[in-house]
């Protein structure tokens, strides 16, 4: 394979390609989608709206709290209702949002065609999509889960929780697990393999690094949630006793394998939000972001850490000394690579021409409230402070610190930043401004108070306190400063529905930024990029020369894309991806009559499974060639063996 | 249009094996996925043991070691057929990945088979106590295994000799078997957890 000066392709060429990646349209053609633009675009919409959902739930909650003695939730509406709203934030909100700007993002940022396995993709957003729906049709049965986000033995036995609400939250966490333990394996691929040619492993940009470590943690963390939720529904529905005293189980356990999860977790949702933080800071500061290994090497450092910290959420168990010690360690060491991070923003910054749009005040905004959460959390670490501010409001004012600031505000910048790539429209720079103004103040006044509440001993998930307490002032700035976030959420969808009718159309880079997906058009067209890019740096749009190479010579009648090396991502080998599929759909359906099924009696899981093998080979089995357009293999000597030196090497 | 430097890919094979196609990253994935859970839940396993005073906890005899030591050596046989089948696949040689696939289910039938007298003769129930949950929690996340692995192969199988046969169906064949070796490696510490651990703790 060889560098050369060669005639492009023609046109009708381009039209050819452009057929070839294109799903079906139409209420049918819907179901049968694999483009990761298109599924990206509906993981977004949907997490989105289970943000609308849980903050209408903590509108609820705070309109309860603003005065004592308050009967406006009964305790068992309010008890479903906190529940309802921890799960759904981590588990349909924040770990799906994040992934699905990866879905969307890492093909466009590393130059691919397409995502890695894009139908289990779509499997994985059906699953999403599907496990949501049975949380909030459960809830609106008056069978939503009230036994907090982590489901604690032995409150959630069936012993104490006799009712079904315990089992729609294990089989909740089964359902997003499988989801996003299938997104993780297809980005971690994507960005192994699919990259253009020249992007080495030091020139993947920052945004894909934390993508790639997040799945990672994703992949060690996800299981152990999976293995605490199994075992809880098996105790509730099979009478075994993993977590049952009286049968020498131990409810322990139960927080071992939740947190060994949990902890982990709060970095599967920080970690892209600090990599949103390197994207958009680099791009607003007018320079390469400084310190790039130190940045991608804090991304990995933080992971390996982020499971060794758990035991800080149980410090009120009785754990022993050392165990205290180490575990406390543990959590002041992880603030280190991030305060690495930290320092490289700043000098990228400091050393850069700061141009202050709507996107780079989100990070702004990022940087104080999160630096907040971070210093409560090194606070949170010391065993005494900890068991005294355990299950008080103080935490609750520390972790919404770290995770609306880590993750929401980073969120919020980048959709206002890709806004105009994914949708082809700009969102109004004013009222981005307007929106951010209200947020930040909003966000201070509801959460800033809580941390004086958990010093004056307010303890978390109660559904009212007496007027006694001295509680009712600060609740009422809080739940007056959740009035002001609701008008900044409304204030944006208001925009965002505007941008999109209005007729101006975004040009392909309107920030002049440096990444690979500014280099096709707004909106990409199905095939990503008519003429699959190479790069020769870090800041491709930047570093370019102008007469940078392309690639050509993948067919445009099939779905072709090119594959390349692991780590200096040299071409070397063509494969054809799978075309629109219902079966997807039709596997997450029989998951989905599976997982629900389980919940009412054991055996659904055996009768169950024979809809879902089915569906598996179904999904499995080749379309004859005639019909899928299968290109043959030349002939067996094309095919080198494992061992065999790549056929690729062209200079680029 | 202009003339412009260009990367041509179209002389690039249409697949590759081992960790150079896309099906074996979607492999490791799946492995490190599972053998995360496959730790966890051995892990759990020690965890009750320390904090019960005696282990098993009432008394229960340990399951019984005949069934589980001959279904190790069949596991462990299985290997070989998967191999030849694995390097059949890379061969592209379809009479040899037919024939070593086949073996490898006939050894998949036995195993299976075999798995149900293993239950039979754990000398507890899962709901005696947590020791009896846990044993049969390890028995059978990895029942789950072979028996999907079993069918997955049997698919896989069938698809080679009632076609179409693609090329790139010789990249499942060697992935399959990576999956095979990852079902049998991961037994060997559960067999040693199931029938070892009760006797010697």
């Amino acid at each position: 394979m060889t560098t050369k000066t060669d005639a492009v392709a023609p046109e009708e060429d381009f039209h050819r390609l452009e057929r070839t990646w294109r799903d079906p349209s139409g209420v049918a053609g819907w179901f049968l989608h694999v483009d990761h633009k298109s599924i990206g675009r509906r993981y977004l919409v949907t997490a989105f709206s289970f943000f609308l959902l849980a903050g209408v739930l903590a509108a609820l909650m705070r309109l309860q709290l603003s005065r004592p003695d308050n009967s406006f939730l009964s305790p068992d509406l309010y008890n479903q209702i906190f529940t309802t709203h921890g799960t759904t934030m981590m588990f349909l909100f924040a770990v799906p949002v994040m992934q699905g700007l990866g879905i969307y993002f890492l093909p466009l940022m590393v130059g691919a065609r397409a995502i890695a396995f894009p139908r289990l993709v779509a499997f994985s957003y059906w699953m999403f999509l599907f496990g949501g729906i049975f949380l909030y049709a459960s809830f609106f049965l008056n069978a939503g889960p009230d036994v907090g986000w982590f489901s604690y033995p032995p409150l959630a036995e069936s012993l104490y929780t006799p009712s079904k609400r315990a089992d729609v939250w294990a089989q909740l966490i089964t359902f997003t697990e499988v989801a996003s333990l299938a997104v993780a394996v297809s980005l971690i691929t994507t960005a192994f393999k699919l990259r253009a040619p020249g992007m080495t492993l030091n020139r993947v940009p920052i945004f894909v690094w934390a993508q790639v470590v997040t799945s990672f943690m994703v992949l060690f963390a996800m299981p152990s949630v999976m293995l605490a939720s199994t075992a809880l529904i098996l105790d509730r529905l099979v009478g075994t006793h993993f977590f049952d005293v009286e049968h020498r189980g131990d409810a322990l356990l139960y927080q071992h394998l939740f947190w060994f999860f949990g902890h982990p977790e709060v970095y599967i949702i920080f970690i892209p939000g600090t990599g949103l933080v390197s994207t958009i800071l680099s791009t607003f500061s007018r320079r390469p972001l400084f310190g790039y290994l130190a940045i991608a090497l804090s991304l990995v450092s933080t992971a390996f850490m982020g499971f060794g910290l758990w035991v800080h959420h149980m410090f009120a168990t009785g754990i022993p000394q050392l165990g205290r010690s180490f575990f406390t360690a543990a959590s002041i060491v992880i603030a280190v690579p991030t305060g690495i991070q930290f320092f490289c923003w700043i000098a990228t910054m400091w050393s850069g021409r700061i141009v202050l749009k709507t996107p780079m005040l989100w990070i702004l905004g990022f940087f104080g409230i999160f630096l907040l959460g971070g210093l409560t959390g090194v606070i949170l670490a010391a065993v005494p402070v900890n068991i005294q501010v355990h299950d008080t409001f103080f935490v609750v004012a520390h972790f919404h610190y770290v995770l609306i600031g880590g993750a929401v505000f980073p969120l919020f910048g980048a959709i206002s930043y890709w806004f105009p790539k994914i949708t082809g429209r700009l969102l109004s720079e004013r009222t981005g401004r307007i929106v951010f103004g209200l947020m930040f103040v909003g966000f201070n006044t509801t959460f800033f108070p809580m941390h004086i509440l958990g010093l004056h001993g307010m303890p978390r998930r109660i559904y009212t306190y007496p007027a006694a307490m001295g509680w009712g002032s600060l609740n009422l700035l809080a739940s007056a400063g959740a009035v002001l976030m609701t008008l900044a959420v409304i204030l944006f969808l208001a925009d965002v529905v505007r941008a999109l009718r209005s007729a101006e159309r975004a040009p392909d880079n309107p920030w002049d930024a440096s990444t690979l997906e500014w280099a096709t058009s707004s909106p990409p067209p199905n095939s990503n990029f008519l003429r699959p890019p190479t790069v020769a740096g870090r800041d491709p749009l930047w570093e370019n020369p102008p007469d940078q190479p392309f690639v050509v010579g993948l067919r445009s009648g099939i779905r072709d894309v090119l594959v390349t090396h692991v780590l200096d991502a040299e071409p070397d080998h063509r494969d054809e991806f799978p075309t629109p599929s219902i079966w997807p759909f039709v596997t997450a359906l029989a998951t989905t009559a599976l997982f629900i099924g389980s919940i009412f009696t054991p055996w659904a899981v055996v009768w169950f499974s024979v809809p879902l093998f089915l569906a598996m080979v179904g999904w499995f089995w080749p379309k004859s060639p005639d019909e899928g357009g299968t290109q043959p293999w030349p002939s067996r000597r094309t095919l080198p063996g494992p061992n065999e030196a790549p056929a690729a090497g062209g200079a680029i | 249009m202009s003339p412009a430097r260009t990367v041509d890919v179209s002389t690039l094979p249409p697949g590759a094996f081992g960790s150079r196609s896309l099906m074996w990253w979607g492999t490791m994935g799946i492995i490190l996925i599972e053998g995360t859970a496959f730790a966890l839940a051995i892990g759990a396993y020690f965890f009750l043991a320390a904090r019960s005073p005696s282990w098993p906890p009432s008394g229960e005899a340990p399951p019984a070691l005949w069934w589980g030591t001959i279904n190790t050596v069949v596991l462990l046989a299985s290997t070989i057929p998967n191999e030849l089948a694995k390097r059949a696949g890379e061969r592209v040689d379809l009479r040899g990945v037919r024939l070593w696939m086949v073996a490898c289910l006939l050894f998949g039938v036995v195993f299976n088979v075999l798995r149900i007298y293993e239950f039979k003769n754990l000398n507890v129930t899962w709901d005696h106590d947590a020791y009896g949950s846990i044993v049969w929690l390890l028995l059978g996340l990895h029942t789950t295994h072979i028996v999907t692995d079993f069918l997955d192969t049997s698919v896989l199988t069938a698809l080679m000799f009632i076609g179409p046969v693609e090329e790139r169906r010789y990249v499942d064949v060697e992935e399959n078997a990576v999956y095979w070796y990852f079902v049998v490696l991961a037994w060997l510490p559960i067999y040693g957890v199931i029938y070892w651990a009760p006797r010697l703790i």
